[in-house]
């Protein structure tokens, strides 16, 4: 019946059996999950803030200000947290007792720690977020390139295309163009001491996080058995009860003999666009990491409106390098219309049954198809952006050169 | 000179075979017996007995059968089968009717489908395999798909609840498995006459099979042949027990009171044949009517205080052997009565059947068990629901007859064993007990429990508890709620919409004990049947089974679930990469030519977004392969003409 981490269950176990006087017995589990829904909230805000202090900073080492002017004076964490509490999904999966509020944030810690350059912190909540769903295992890249480089900043070619132009410029400029181009020259090196540091973290912390669920399990079985429960339960897909995915109903359906061919096909197609992603953005760790949870969301076994939640929060705080993308419109549609067919369908099919398994199948499949879009369409755009500021930087180059 | 040596060796080997033979038929013997016993809802029951038994291995280990089933003897000694029970059954025994509170209905009253449990004589690992060859076997000889029962999700191992038995109990129930005659044959034919003499005969298959209740069953026992146990050897109980309802149009229309008069009845009117003689091979071959306690004790009222001449209320159309009264000094009710016809004298030219008319009209009703047990499902829509198991009172525990220990401290002790496939994911916490339509704490009643959660694909879910009742209880109903799984679909039954079948619960009252004596007073051996009614065996009843209905997915979909899944997976990847893969050149030529479509206002963005679109499209295309779109077509044109002539040569030539 259980399938997560132990620790989750000697955690939140306790809290669902004990009750206040006089309330409803979930009351004290819920309760936590709406703290970990608000600190998660917290710290989108904070890494919000981070990340377009950042932005601002480079786009003013760039001298492109007048793009800054043109774009909203909104701050994009306040969005972001914003768009996470109020999101629909994150109340649903809130109020549902899903543990993916508790997930969501520890994959938020993660993030906001690689920002700010907390190096155990992060750490942390990437062992944790890999310890309690194992999709979250492919933030180390993103966080690794976050700690390295620091956070989103446009392409490195500018900065040094900047850099040799201001060179060029034979000293004419004043102190301030020589401290920019030393703060450039510092940005694009990739420091090594926090990746370090940080394998060094995680590897303590697994070692902890191994021992508490080791000590957890004895009575019950061995650490391998634990495993197999979890992680084997994650990757060979036994549990075929609907989700809002489609490959529960794939695999009930599928073929025997084909079922595991199509099984490490799906698992692959996530690894698959790790290394492309991670080449074209590379100096865009956090919008690299928003695309890895929501192809990791789109692509899990066990889906839920908690991953979708997830990725939709982080999607506002990339509010400034979104701004001109395709389909915004259509896609918010596809979502109002996906979220309110599904239920009808699951209770047409499930409940009253008079539907079909194909009507909810239907509305999962329509799903997949906007989170699709919305991933190929985010990641155009920002690689628009990016070009976009190129183009800016080199008019301006030229401007200043001429 | 040579011949005479070899003869007498001859001599000696023929002789020391028959020697060897003649000890085992000694040992070996087969007895059979029938049961008839009317019913209070004016139906019948007939319940064939054939014990089979053979003495332990000789020396050598070698065993030679004259009335024992090889194929019986040899699955003992391979898979060590210390006990085994297989029963098929079609039909419910009803138990508010037909009785819960005696031998009858606690040995021989069986849940719906097969049953089979065994008892290994095996080191505990190797349980499981002596369990899986043994399905496998039976099935064989039984023609039965009881090989279903192989796979650990279909069988469990109960601990205590259902027979002591430290872990080399097995027990399997497949409740949807049709019972036919192609079961009954084979088992028929372990019997030394098959049914072509003896009592046997009397099974017509269209009588049987067109019965309310049947249930056939086979009890082995094998003792090891060190222990000092009573019966050494294996012994095979093969039982039949139909429920027959009699044809009553020949009934005699003198009385008034036609319509209670119970239906008259004879054997060659319930099974349509009689019996011509007994097995040769069976040492003893006898038919006993009995009337049970509750009836005897109305005829007794009918007569009046005057003896117990209750034969004054019917009449039998053979006169019996020996009339056998129950032993019965606890209970106040009466005692039943058995009269025995033995087959012996009849013969092909006078055969025996037993007929019984009722002169007067007779109402009464069967004993039952303390509580009745009844169980549902609960809960609507195909995810989840709960099963409840409802214990309701008989109206005897006050006087209480049979109660071993529970007149003392009355409570009143209810074992229930359920084991519950799979894909019924019931969660054991939410086990709610009320005790008189009032929610109770369980931990206040529930005395012993083992649960063994159900892991998907694996093993199925099972509980035993012991529910410690207080005597005046008048209802108890336990809950527990359960989610309902989903399929792969090659593992729905073919008419997956009918539901699945959750395997009964059985519920026994350990401190209940049915028993029958009867007086043996000759010397010489008991009928087999009578001293299984005398063993005590706690009451033991099996409630419904429950018919659950499983969400299905569409079966007629897998190509096109592929296909589209992977459509769209396929998409998601080509766009990606195409995407991350779009040169800097290429994308800034595009948004150029956009750039020169979006001038104009924002209202009609999407429309000039569209046509910038369409004119890059349009635009593209036009401009390199203008010149190559002719030769394109000139190829094409080829390949269809060369195409054409290919299949007119093939269509001159072939065609």
């Amino acid at each position: 019946m259980y399938h997560g981490s132990p620790l989750l269950l000697s955690l939140l176990g306790p809290l669902t059996v004990k009750r206040i006087e006089g309330q409803p017995s979930h009351l004290l589990c819920s309760l936590v999950f709406v703290i970990a829904d608000i600190i998660s909230a917290l710290l989108i805000r904070a890494t919000g803030h981070t990340l377009q202090m950042a932005y601002r900073q480079s786009l003013n080492s760039l001298d492109i200000v007048d793009l800054l002017k043109s774009s909203d004076l909104l701050s994009s964490g306040d969005i972001a947290a914003l768009v996470y509490l109020w999101n629909p999904f994150t109340i649903a999966a809130c109020v549902g007792l899903s543990t993916s509020p508790v997930e969501n944030l520890v994959v938020i810690l993660a993030l906001h720690g690689a920002c700010k350059g907390l190096v155990p912190l992060a750490a942390f909540g990437w062992v944790m977020s890999t310890h309690l769903s194992l999709y979250p295992a492919i933030l180390i890249i993103p966080v690794i390139l976050l700690l390295g480089y620091g956070p989103d900043t446009p392409p490195r070619k500018l900065f040094l295309q900047k850099g040799y132009g201001k060179n060029g410029d034979n000293h004419s400029s004043d102190n301030c163009g020589q401290q920019e181009t030393n703060q450039s020259k510092s940005e694009v090196t990739f420091s090594w001491r926090p990746v370090v540091h940080f394998l060094f973290w995680s590897s303590l912390w697994s070692a902890y996080v191994l021992v508490l669920c080791s000590i957890s399990v004895k009575p019950h079985g061995s650490l391998w058995e634990m495993f197999q429960r979890t992680y084997g339960f994650i990757l060979t897909m036994e549990d075929m009860s609907p989700n809002i995915g489609v490959l529960w109903y794939f695999f009930a359906e599928v073929f025997d003999f084909f079922r595991s061919f199509f099984m490490i096909v799906f698992h692959l197609n996530i690894l698959f666009m790790i290394l492309p992603l991670a080449i074209r953005l590379k100096h865009r760790p956090c919008f690299l990491a928003f695309i890895y949870i929501a192809i990791s969301s789109m692509l899990k076994s066990y889906p839920s409106v908690g991953d979708s939640a997830l990725y939709l929060g982080l999607l506002g705080l990339f509010l400034d390098e979104l701004a001109d993308m395709k389909f915004s419109f259509f896609l918010l549609c596809g979502y109002i219309g996906v979220s309110l067919l599904s239920p009808v369908m699951h209770n047409l099919w499930i409940w009253r049954g008079t539907g079909n398994a194909n009507f909810y199948y239907a509305t999962g499949m329509a799903y997949a198809c906007l989170q699709i879009i919305l991933v190929v369409e985010s990641v155009s755009a920002v690689l628009n952006h990016d070009r976009k500021l190129r183009k800016l930087s080199v008019t301006k180059l030229r401007d200043g050169n001429s | 000179m040579e011949l005479p040596p070899r003869w007498a060796f001859l001599l000696f080997l023929l002789l020391s075979s028959t020697k060897a033979s003649g000890s085992a038929v000694d040992k070996e013997e087969f007895q059979e017996e029938l049961l008839l016993k009317p019913l209070p809802d004016r139906k019948v029951l007939a319940h064939f007995h054939f014990e089979t038994r053979a003495p332990p291995c000789n020396s050598n280990g070698r065993r030679h059968h004259h009335l024992f089933p090889k194929a019986i003897s040899q699955m003992v000694e391979k898979f060590r089968v210390k006990e085994m029970e297989l029963s098929f059954t079609q039909g419910r025994w009803n138990y508010e009717r037909w009785g819960g509170f005696d031998t009858m209905s606690s040995n021989n009253a069986k849940p719906p489908g097969v049953e089979l449990w065994a008892v290994f004589d095996v080191p505990k690992e190797q349980v499981d395999a002596s369990w899986k060859n043994l399905t496998h076997t039976l099935s064989g000889l039984f023609c039965a798909s009881i090989n279903f029962l192989e796979s650990s999700t279909m069988y469990s191992a109960p601990e205590w609840s259902f027979r002591q038995a430290s872990g080399s109990l097995r027990y399997g129930m497949l409740p949807r498995e049709a019972v036919c005659t192609e079961n009954l044959t084979p088992w028929l034919k372990l019997l030394p006459c098959r049914d072509n003499a003896g009592l046997s005969a009397l099974m017509d298959r269209p009588s049987i099979y067109t019965s309310f209740y049947h249930s056939q069953r086979l009890h082995l026992t094998s003792n090891a042949s060190d222990l000092e146990g009573l019966n050494p050897g294996i012994v095979l109980e093969q039982t039949l027990t139909v429920v027959l309802h009699p044809s009553s149009q020949r009934t005699s229309l003198t009385h008034i009171s036609e319509s209670y008069l119970q239906p008259s009845w004879s054997l060659s009117s319930i099974f349509g044949r009689k019996v011509n003689g007994r097995c040769a091979l069976a040492k003893s071959s006898k038919v006993y009517l009995q009337l049970e306690r509750g009836l005897v004790s109305e005829l007794e009222k009918n007569i009046g205080s005057e003896g117990y001449d209750v034969e004054a209320n019917f009449e039998l159309s053979v006169n019996p052997d020996r009339v056998l009264k129950e032993e019965n000094s606890r209970h106040g009710i009466g005692s039943s009565l058995l009269y025995e016809f033995s087959v012996d004298k009849y013969s092909n030219s006078k055969p025996f059947d037993l007929g019984l008319t009722w002169k007067f009209p007779v109402i009464w009703s069967c004993q039952q068990a303390p509580l009745h047990a009844i169980r549902f499902l609960m809960g609507s829509g195909n995810e989840r629901g709960a099963i409840a198991i409802l214990l309701k009172s008989t109206d005897l525990n006050d006087s209480s007859p049979g109660a071993d220990s529970a007149s003392d401290g009355c409570e009143l002790h209810v074992n229930i064993f359920q084991i519950v496939p799979w894909y019924i994911r019931v969660y054991y916490h939410s086990l709610q007990l009320f005790v008189d339509d009032q929610l109770k704490a369980v931990g206040a009643f529930v005395e012993k429990i083992h649960v063994m959660p159900s892991k998907d694909k694996i093993s199925p879910g099972m509980m035993e508890m012991v529910l410690k009742l207080p005597c005046g209880v008048k209802s108890a109903a336990l809950t527990l709620d359960f989610d309902k799984g989903f399929l792969h679909i090659d593992e729905y039954p073919p008419d997956a919409n009918q539901g699945f079948d959750i395997p009964s619960a059985a519920i026994s009252f350990p401190n209940f004990h049915a028993s029958m004596h009867f007086p043996s007073n000759d010397s010489e051996r008991e009928s087999p049947m009578l001293s299984k009614f005398q063993e005590s065996s706690p009451v033991l009843s099996y409630t419904e089974v429950l018919l659950v209905p499983l969400t299905t997915p569409d079966f007629s979909m897998p190509y096109n679930v592929i296909t589209i899944t992977c459509t769209v997976f396929a998409l998601y990847f080509g766009s990606l990469l195409n995407v991350l893969r779009q040169r800097v050149g290429e994308k800034e030529r595009l948004l150029k030519s956009k750039a020169a479509a979006v001038k104009t206002g924002r209202p009609s963005e999407l429309l000039s977004r569209l046509l910038a679109k369409l004119r890059g499209r349009s635009q593209e295309p036009s401009q390199s392969p203008s010149e190559s779109s002719p030769l394109i077509n000139s190829k094409l044109v080829l390949k269809v003409l060369l195409m054409a002539a290919l299949a007119v040569a093939w269509q001159y030539y072939f065609g």
